[in-house]
């Protein structure tokens, strides 16, 4: 009996695989639940537009909150022998095992989100540039703050960060030379209670607005409940505080997504290293929300021209935090000193944690 | 500002308080159960999801409370009548409950919950500084404040209490007096049940009016480490709760005044303080005659 | 009707065997019973569960992959166990054996040579030793609750990781990612086969684990010192009579354990992470814990106990993706393994009798 069920269930799982035989195979792996509302959530976006748009060329699947380390390999392993014929691994701790599993089976497209290894041909590398989001949500933050001061909530202290925290207190100076900083790590991506914790120290600390590079809704509840103002991560909150977002940094990953495969289908897919932004549609802003009409009309001016390249947020005259001169007047950052920045520029109090 | 800190300190350790004080009587009943993570976290979704559904967080609560206790119904059926080790069914248990409150709670992950509202005491709360802090709370803090008060005295002013103690110290004493040992671990258990279920509820109600995996984070563990840290007296609990709650808040003060102290250390430190408690009770002997269930962990099996 | 619990005088060997299968069976059921609520054919939930990922040889490789350190560990709790000792904080001990032995790696990246290897598997057992002397020599001293001290140090060692690879043992050239360098060559753990169409990413860590089951089995049934850990735990009146020493039999025991929890900390980071990581262990010390008692605390029998829980993990990934179910249901069946594997242990000990309340009433006077 055992036997035979056994043996009708290989004949409707052959069945099932046969079928799709003809398919182009889109595999997600996320380091989160997609249910995060944040991060994992946006890829997941990506991952239904993909099926949306190329519909009955491709077949997608993905696994959820695959822990980084020694279960991402095998989970990546699995999906390269599953018939994937590209794998989008999503969090920067898949690195080493995506250029590992690729060496294995150099057939298979891996696009590794937010690296910068590509020791094989069939490795590509992709990111947003986040941090033009950063510096407009910094300019409102000045705009609307009362108190002149606005509280980040920071994961960890890897480049992405910081260039975020750098960018929002460039763009939150551009309009108040004298707008301050203060920022609290709570050493995780996503934990509510922490970011809910640390949300309120600083709020009690006298900041009136809250931006966030962890990934929860935590946040933006908080400073709901106390009459403040906050911006969405990653995706648009305002569910979360109807009253209180301002905007939200949006990640669209759908339309690289959709880009890399319909690559693969066509078979023009080749080795890349993506860093798109605004101008692409990568990086979108939340409806302005909850500010007066002509702050909005100044943000969006922002964001045009960050769109059009007329304005680059990273442009000196900066200084380093000690004072020394970064970049000239004038001068505009190198994409490679964007992307392995490690220090805060002039006017942030603290220390980075080393 | 110190008012608005000593509130959030309160939000952070009220979970810890409600789960510790029920873990707390079945631990005196002499049966340790380290399955709170598991009853808290199907606690803190079934309130979640009921509040939503219903719209009420008074169901939701109520639905904790249900769920946890059916909870401790499966570890007191195996704990206290088929006499499964102690230890190993409460970490089926909390395994067992983070499972199923993951996948009841598939559905509700990236929805806006429903928020229990402060309730003001009237006169009291317009009293200076504690009169917000006190008396303008969410409901399971006053709770919270009652259940303890109200543990103390049923352990050492009623009869039932001395009962239950004395079921937690020598049970084969107490069975010879003719007291139904493994009925009064079973209620201890349940009562331990309900409370890590309301516990949960706290947390997706007024902590964080969200649903996410995991979203007890090992408080569950923290409560268990808690009675020990108090020797298992209730008004210890009160204090060791607040404690944690004002060292998991400072660890971000600390940050946004700008100090660095690494936050692993500070995080650190209520276990290590644990540990030293237990040292500190254990060696002092009359002191753990007192406060220490003698019977904790062991089953019991009438001998016929 | 009460329920009345009566010890069985002795245990027939059928029953010993037979319990754990009947466990494992009605965990299937159960399941069985969940993927149909769940609106899953269940015989196909169940295939993809527990026969796909035993269906190709890759696949088998990542099975002993998972299954090492959780057998390496068990093995070590039997004798914990057995000797009465609950040491519950292994998962602690695994993570500061995995420090110990990475600290070589990651202080000295420049050593290299055939020593560095059983240097660090030696380095992960002192690490792990030492974090379980804690609660012993506690206990020993003073009386403390084992359970809770070595709980507590679970926190305080997952803790510790996470300042050093975020602080001193952080990767110089890693971005500020909180992570160590990769360790060189020569403290990689080989792999078996690694090419050819038996080839995979299993590495000796399996090996290890079955050569340290087999040491601990003959211990334990052979020597006189498991002689001493069984009864000290089955009898501790016997075993003072006999002369044992309880107390250095708890140091013995726990410093034991914990050794092995190191090692299998250290099979973990030199063989399927090859760095140091802010978390490097998805909850090992506690599923070992089921393990043990899977494997009715034998050796032996912890060895498939040890290769069924790692199934477990991976058909938790195989049914996410051939039928979209959540990566709870992995949680949800140890659980209730664990639930079943503790109730048939029960119904072999004991005769159990459903009796009337008068009928009990009257047996509690006599």
């Amino acid at each position: 009996m055992k036997r035979l069920a056994t043996s009708l269930a290989v004949l409707l799982l052959a069945a099932g695989t046969a079928a799709a035989q003809d398919k182009t195979k889109a595999c997600f792996i996320y380091v989160g639940p997609i249910g995060d509302f944040g991060w994992s959530y946006q890829h997941e976006q990506g991952r239904l537009q993909v099926e949306e748009e190329l519909g009955d060329q491709v077949e997608t699947a993905y696994l959820e909150s695959v822990p980084e380390g020694a279960d991402a390999e095998r989970a990546i392993e699995r999906f390269a022998r599953s018939g994937c014929d590209i794998i989008f691994t999503t969090s920067f701790g898949y690195m080493d095992a995506t250029n590992k599993v690729a060496g294995r089976f150099p057939d298979v497209k891996f696009e590794h989100a937010t690296g910068y290894k590509r020791e094989h041909p069939n490795v590509s590398t992709y990111n947003s540039k986040f941090y033009q989001g950063r510096y407009v949500i910094g300019q409102i933050a000045a705009e609307v703050s009362e108190t002149g001061q606005a509280g980040y909530i920071a994961s960890f202290p890897i480049p992405e960060v910081v260039r975020g925290i750098n960018a929002f207190l460039l763009g939150a100076r551009s309009v108040d030379p004298e707008f301050e900083l203060k920022i609290v790590w709570v050493n995780s991506w996503f934990d509510p209670g922490r970011e809910a914790d640390a949300a309120k120290a600083l709020l009690d600390q006298g900041v009136d607005i809250l931006t966030q590079h962890t990934d929860s809704t935590a946040p933006m509840q908080v400073a709901a409940e106390r009459g403040a103002h906050a911006f969405g991560q990653a995706s648009d909150q305002i569910a979360f505080g109807p009253e209180t977002q301002l905007t939200a940094i949006v990640d669209d990953w759908g339309p690289y997504y959709v880009e890399r495969v319909k690559a693969v289908i066509d078979g023009t897919w080749e080795q890349s290293d993506t860093w798109h932004g605004f101008a692409e549609g990568n990086v979108a802003m939340a409806p302005f929300t909850n500010m007066p009409d002509e702050v909005a009309a100044k943000a969006q001016e922002t964001v045009d021209a960050i769109s059009s390249g007329a304005l680059e947020p990273f442009t000196g005259p900066i200084n380093k935090q000690d004072g020394t001169e970064w970049l000239a007047d004038g001068q505009k950052a190198e994409d490679g000193e964007l992307l392995g920045m490690n220090f805060y520029i002039e006017g942030i109090d603290g220390s980075l944690p080393q | 500002m110190i008012e608005a800190i000593l509130l959030s300190v309160i939000t952070a350790a009220t979970p810890l308080l409600i789960a510790a004080m029920g873990e707390l009587v079945a631990e005196r009943s002499g049966v340790l159960n380290l399955g709170v993570e598991g009853m808290m976290v199907v606690g803190a979704v079934a309130a979640f999801a009921v509040a939503k559904e219903t719209g009420s967080p008074y169901a939701g609560i109520l639905a904790a409370a249900l769920i946890g206790a059916l909870m401790a119904a499966l570890f007191a059926i195996l704990t206290v009548w088929f006499v499964t080790n102690q230890v190993a069914t409460g970490l089926a248990l909390t395994l067992f409950g983070l499972g199923v409150a993951g996948m009841i709670g598939e559905a509700y992950v990236g929805f806006p919950g429903v928020s229990l509202g402060a309730v003001a005491i009237p006169v009291l709360s317009d009293l200076p500084i504690v009169g917000r802090v006190l008396f303008d709370q969410d409901p399971l803090f006053y709770f919270s404040i009652l259940l303890t008060a109200g543990v103390a005295w049923f352990l050492f002013y009623s009869r039932a209490g001395l009962r239950l103690r004395a079921v937690g110290d020598r049970p084969e004493a107490a069975h010879a007096l003719g007291l139904h040992v493994n009925r009064v671990r079973t209620l201890a258990v349940l009562f331990g049940g309900v409370c890590a279920g309301i516990a949960g509820a706290q947390l997706t109600l007024v902590y964080t009016p969200q649903w996410v995996e995991n979203i007890t984070a090992g408080r569950g563990w923290i409560a268990l480490a808690l009675v020990v840290f108090a020797s298992w007296r209730p008004f210890r609990v009160l204090a060791g709760a607040y404690l944690f709650g004002a060292v998991t808040i400072a660890q971000f003060h600390v940050q946004a005044i700008g100090v660095n102290v690494p936050s692993q250390l500070l995080s650190a430190l209520p276990y290590l303080a644990t540990i030293l408690v237990l040292v500190l009770i254990a060696s002092n002997r009359r002191f753990t005659r007192v406060n220490t269930p003698a019977a904790l962990g062991q089953p019991f099996v009438p001998d016929r | 009707m009460r329920l009345e619990l009566e010890r069985r005088p002795r245990i027939a060997w059928w029953a010993e065997l037979g319990a754990p299968l009947i466990a494992l069976a009605m965990t299937v059921v159960i399941g069985a019973i969940l993927f149909a609520a769940l609106g899953h054919p269940p015989l196909r939930a169940l295939h993809a569960y527990f026969i796909e990922p035993l269906s190709e040889i890759w696949s088998l490789h990542e099975l002993t992959i998972k299954a090492a350190p959780l057998i390496i560990i068990a093995v070590g709790l039997s004798v914990c166990f057995r000797s009465n000792n609950w040491n519950i904080g292994a998962e602690g001990q695994f993570v500061l054996g995995a420090i110990f032995a990475s600290a070589l790696p990651i202080l000295w990246p420049s050593a290299a040579g055939a020593w560095v290897l059983p240097a660090m598997l030696l380095l992960g057992m002192l690490g792990g030793a030492l974090w379980a002397a804690i609660p012993a020599l506690l206990k020993n001293r003073f009386g403390t609750n084992e359970i809770l001290v070595s709980l507590m140090l679970v926190y305080v060692a997952g803790l510790f990781l996470d300042w050093l690879v975020r602080g001193p043992f952080r990767n110089p050239e890693g971005y500020n990612f909180p992570e160590s360098r990769n360790f060189g060559a020569d403290a990689i753990l080989p792999e078996i086969i690694s090419t050819g169409i038996y080839g995979g990413r299993a590495n000796y860590g399996i090996v290890v684990a079955l050569i340290v089951a087999v040491i601990v089995w003959f211990m334990l049934a052979r020597t006189l010192r498991g002689f001493e850990i069984t009864i000290t735990g089955a009898s501790p009146r016997a075993a003072r009579f006999a002369g044992f020493d309880s107390k250095r039999t708890t140091l013995f025991a726990f410093l034991f354990c914990g050794a092995l929890a190191g090692l299998a900390g250290t099979v973990e980071v030199t063989g399927a992470i090859g760095q140091l990581r802010p978390s490097i262990s998805p909850g090992y010390g506690f599923t070992a814990i089921i393990v043990a008692f899977l494997g009715r605390l034998n050796p032996l029998a912890i060895v498939v106990a040890g290769f069924v829980l790692a199934l477990s993990y991976l058909g938790g990934e195989a049914t996410q993706i051939s039928l979209g179910l959540t990566d709870e249901i992995t949680r949800v069946f140890q659980g209730v393994l664990l639930f079943a594997v503790l109730a048939s242990d029960t119904l072999i000990r004991y005769r159990v009798r459903l009796t009337r309340p008068h009928y009990a009433a009257k047996e509690t006077a006599r």
